[in-house]
């Protein structure tokens, strides 16, 4: 291990001069999160007031004029050949234990999944060692999915559901092709291949752009067709929560691949030194991994 | 090592080249130092302290007498609250990462944290968050009344509409406990100088990188609870929601899995300062570095397969009830081994008392008796009598108050003089230790009889055979809130002046950090020193 630290040649490690972009990032946060929360609070006050909305706006505004600049001066400091093997290693272990944060988040949604499936229901449906709930609402019968909630009149049940063999798996087809198409460009990439690089990756976002379309096509359909709603007990909150924030990811994944696009075209990365880009399509193939494990446990089992 | 391998700096920007920290407030508004990031969250993190504290005078105030004087009970809910995250979030989990900040890049011999932007930003969430958090009070309505675990659906259904300002402030202290343990173990796996081997490393690291683990595990899994609470709320799910086939008591299941790895994420740092500190004032090495570590490492292990013991009484099934109670016991084998280290490595050593030394001997008298306290309430039949008494109330105020907390003063004293270049009022600092010693044990001592007598905890008004031990417990903690006004002005005269201190103030300590100068220069290790 102790070979491994002759950072830079001499010795040494960049640290980065003060930076403005850390407070500035903390501002947008804050404005960002009260203005959502005034938002929320307005929307289920019934409110009429608009204040949520532009505090939320300039809390965006903020954070986007922060990622650019931020980004930029990594970007930059990277180019400018600043960046030690060692630095690029400090990268490396962020992103992998901050995909690792994301894991333990999602787990979370798909702990609570397995709990309601196979304790929760059960039990308010008399089944199990707990089976004294069904006391609660002495007609209701447990089913998964759960078309018919105990309360139906606070929680109407979803009509029908989403079929898996249709629009998920179309979507699944799509994402771990895109996966497929992401390790592709990353080959090319490695060779030195420029143009090879930007078509795999051009048809990675086309792909990532598809499912997030169909997904969005999926939604509309569920609560137009299907009944199915956030508001359908605990089969819509699963899966709304699951495959929105899913969805969220997957969005975020697409712009990282398109911030990478955008500079694999201006000639920013060399075959040997592209950390961005595999950042990138780490955390790509996390946000496929986690659709393998929406579609099983959330469509089809 | 030798002294020349420090003190120069020559490979940052031109702008950043030989000098010491720039002037004025933007300093430390746009550090990307950790000496200067550790500072700042050793001070927020007093802060927190006094106000979390003051919120506890106001509870011991209300309890000093039975019956209603003070405050509205709707108040006193919130101050239960408040008092538990402030102190939770604000207080002794941003002064361990202050130390981390200060100790860590020292210790292994780096010239910073590995991400030094992305640690200024971990802590400048840290104002925002607590300001948003504390402005509840003011709102409509109140601040949160549910108490700190805030179980659903008191947190949910039956919440002030400032619950989701609440949500949103955890969520920035998650974004920031993230960042903070992500620099944490970049550091501690990328940054160290040749020769630090893991097995080298100082035992104040070693649990600093297991506290970092387990706080990247179960931070986001807070996130998600507070989300599906929002969800809850404002768009109609039905996680927290039976009606709906969802489940109040899911909420504690998420809830405690991160819930209980939490406690030892308040715990383990502090098992690593009181191991470098009793070696040193022992003038032995630590007896059995090797299965500390292994200790450490398996009591992060169990801490994620024990979280329902907090829930023996909300219907279980009984094969859950008796895992979860001999998972939870098997926690006191490694916790043992700890101890039994620390008594061993004291044995027959020169022993000296100076304040670090009496704060880390009092956390293992008084840590072990929060231990044995947590030992009873993990054995279910009998929790289902302790549960939600003050003799909870008294076992985590054990753990945290002389354990977390006096381990955080033992620290602040044992590396102030590296910090500040001088050395702390040694007679005033006695006066802290005692106080805070009889002050603390004062306060929660009698709530292990009252609360085994039944005394519930979280009420504002109690039966009357409670009130002699209520007016003890409100005199000790009068005691030991304003001792810790001392402390202040301790540190503060201590920064301002004092003695000048040596590179090593301690004869029996060890570590790279004793062998740069007193105080420590703004950039140490810029080329890394080698570990024989
Ligand atoms: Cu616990």
């Amino acid at each position: 291990m102790a070979t491994e630290h002759q950072a830079g040649g001499d010795g040494t490690y960049y640290v980065p001069a003060q930076s403005k972009w850390p407070i500035v990032a903390s501002i947008g946060l804050f404005l960002t999160m009260v203005g959502a929360g005034l938002m929320m609070n307005n929307m289920s006050a019934g409110g009429q007031s608009a204040t949520g909305h532009y505090v939320f706006f300039a809390g965006a505004l903020v954070m986007a004029y922060m990622l650019f600049g931020w980004f930029g001066d990594v970007v930059r400091e990277s180019r400018a050949g600043l960046y030690s093997p060692q630095m690029d290693r400090s990268f490396r272990w962020g992103m992998g234990w901050f995909i690792f944060s994301e894991v333990m988040f999602f787990a979370a949604f798909f702990g609570a999944l397995f709990f309601v499936r196979y304790y929760a229901v059960p039990w308010l449906g008399g089944e199990g060692e707990k089976g004294s709930s069904n006391m609660l609402w002495p007609g209701f019968e447990a089913a998964w999915p759960l078309m018919t909630n105990p309360d139906s009149e606070t929680f109407p049940g979803p009509e029908k559901l989403v079929d898996p063999w249709t629009l998920p798996l179309i979507n699944t087809i799509l994402l771990v092709t895109s996966s497929f198409t992401c390790t592709k460009a990353h080959h090319a990439l490695v060779a030195d291949n420029r143009k090879s690089t930007q078509t795999w990756l051009a048809i990675t976002l086309v792909l990532g752009a598809v499912f997030l379309v169909v997904q969005g096509y999926e939604y509309y359909h569920a609560y137009n067709d299907l009944g199915l709603t956030l508001n359908s007990g605990i089969y819509g909150s699963t899966f709304f929560m699951l495959t929105g924030f899913h969805g969220a990811h997957v969005t975020l994944g697409a712009i990282m691949l398109l911030v990478m696009f955008i500079r694999i075209n201006k000639g920013h990365f060399t075959s040997k030194n592209h950390f961005g880009f595999e950042a990138a399509a780490w955390y790509w193939h996390f946000v496929d991994v986690v659709w393998i494990g929406l579609f099983l446990f959330v469509y089809v089992l | 090592m030798t002294d020349q391998t420090i003190g120069h700096v020559n490979d940052h920007d031109d702008s950043h080249a030989d000098h010491g920290p720039p002037k004025g407030l933007m300093r430390w508004v746009l550090t990307t130092n950790h000496k200067d990031i550790g500072s700042m969250y050793m001070w927020f993190s007093f802060a927190m302290f006094l106000l979390g504290g003051a919120m506890a005078m106001v509870i011991r105030a209300e309890l000093f007498q039975p019956g209603l004087q003070l405050v509205q009970p709707e108040f006193f809910n919130q101050m239960t609250t408040m008092h538990g995250l402030i102190m939770v979030f604000g207080a002794v989990m941003p002064a361990f990462v202050g130390l981390a900040n200060w100790m860590i890049p020292m210790m292994i011999g780096a010239p910073d944290m590995a991400l030094p932007r992305m640690n200024n930003w971990s802590f400048w969430i840290l104002p925002f968050a607590f300001a948003l958090l504390v402005s509840t009070l003011f709102m409509e309505g109140g601040g949160p009344n549910f108490g700190w675990t805030f179980y659903a659906p008191l947190s949910t259904d039956y919440a002030p509409p400032s619950t989701t300002f609440f949500i949103f402030a955890v969520h920035m202290m998650g974004v920031s406990s993230i960042m903070g343990a992500i620099n944490v173990i970049a550091t501690i796996l990328n940054l160290r100088a040749p020769g630090m081997t893991l097995m080298k490393m100082p035992l104040f690291v070693w649990t600093w990188l297991i506290t970092a683990y387990l706080l990247i595990a179960v931070m986001p899994v807070l996130a998600g609870v507070v989300t599906m609470m929002l969800m809850d709320i404002h768009f109609g799910t039905a996680f927290f929601n039976a009606g709906g086939g969802g489940d109040p008591v899911l909420f504690q299941h998420v809830f405690w899995f991160f819930g209980h790895p939490e406690v030892y994420i308040m715990i383990l740092p502090a098992f690593g300062v009181v191991s470098q500190i009793i070696p040193a004032f022992s003038r032995k090495p630590l007896f059995g570095y090797t299965s500390m570590v292994y200790a450490v490492a398996s009591i992060a292990f169990l801490s994620f397969i024990v979280w329902a013991h907090h829930m023996f009484t909300v219907g279980i099934p009984l094969v859950g009830e008796v895992f979860f109670m001999y998972a939870t016991m098997l926690i006191a084998v490694p916790t043992g081994v700890k101890v039994f280290n620390w008594v061993a490595t004291m044995f027959r050593g020169a022993l000296t008392f100076e304040t670090p030394m009496l704060f880390a001997v009092a956390f293992v008298v008084l840590f072990t008796i929060g231990g044995f306290s947590g030992l009873m309430l993990s054995i279910a039949p009998a929790d289902f009598q302790y549960h939600d008494t003050y003799f909870v109330v008294a076992h985590f105020h054990y753990v945290l108050v002389p354990g977390a907390i006096f381990a955080i003063f033992a620290g602040v004293y044992y590396w102030l003089p590296k910090w500040t270049g001088h050395m702390y009022d040694a007679g005033l600092s006695k006066v802290h230790f005692w106080m805070s010693f009889i002050g603390m044990n004062l306060t929660f001592f009698p709530m292990h009889f009252v609360g085994l007598a039944g005394m519930p905890r979280r009420i504002p008004d109690y039966a009357l055979q409670f009130a002699d031990f209520n007016m003890i417990a409100s005199i000790g903690g009068f005691m030991f809130g304003v001792t810790q006004l001392l402390f202040l002005f301790i540190v503060i005269k201590c920064v301002k002046g004092g003695p000048k201190a040596e590179a090593k103030p301690w004869e029996g300590a060890h570590g790279l950090e004793w062998m740069v100068p007193s105080p420590a220069p703004y950039h140490t290790f810029t080329t890394p020193p080698d570990v024989k």
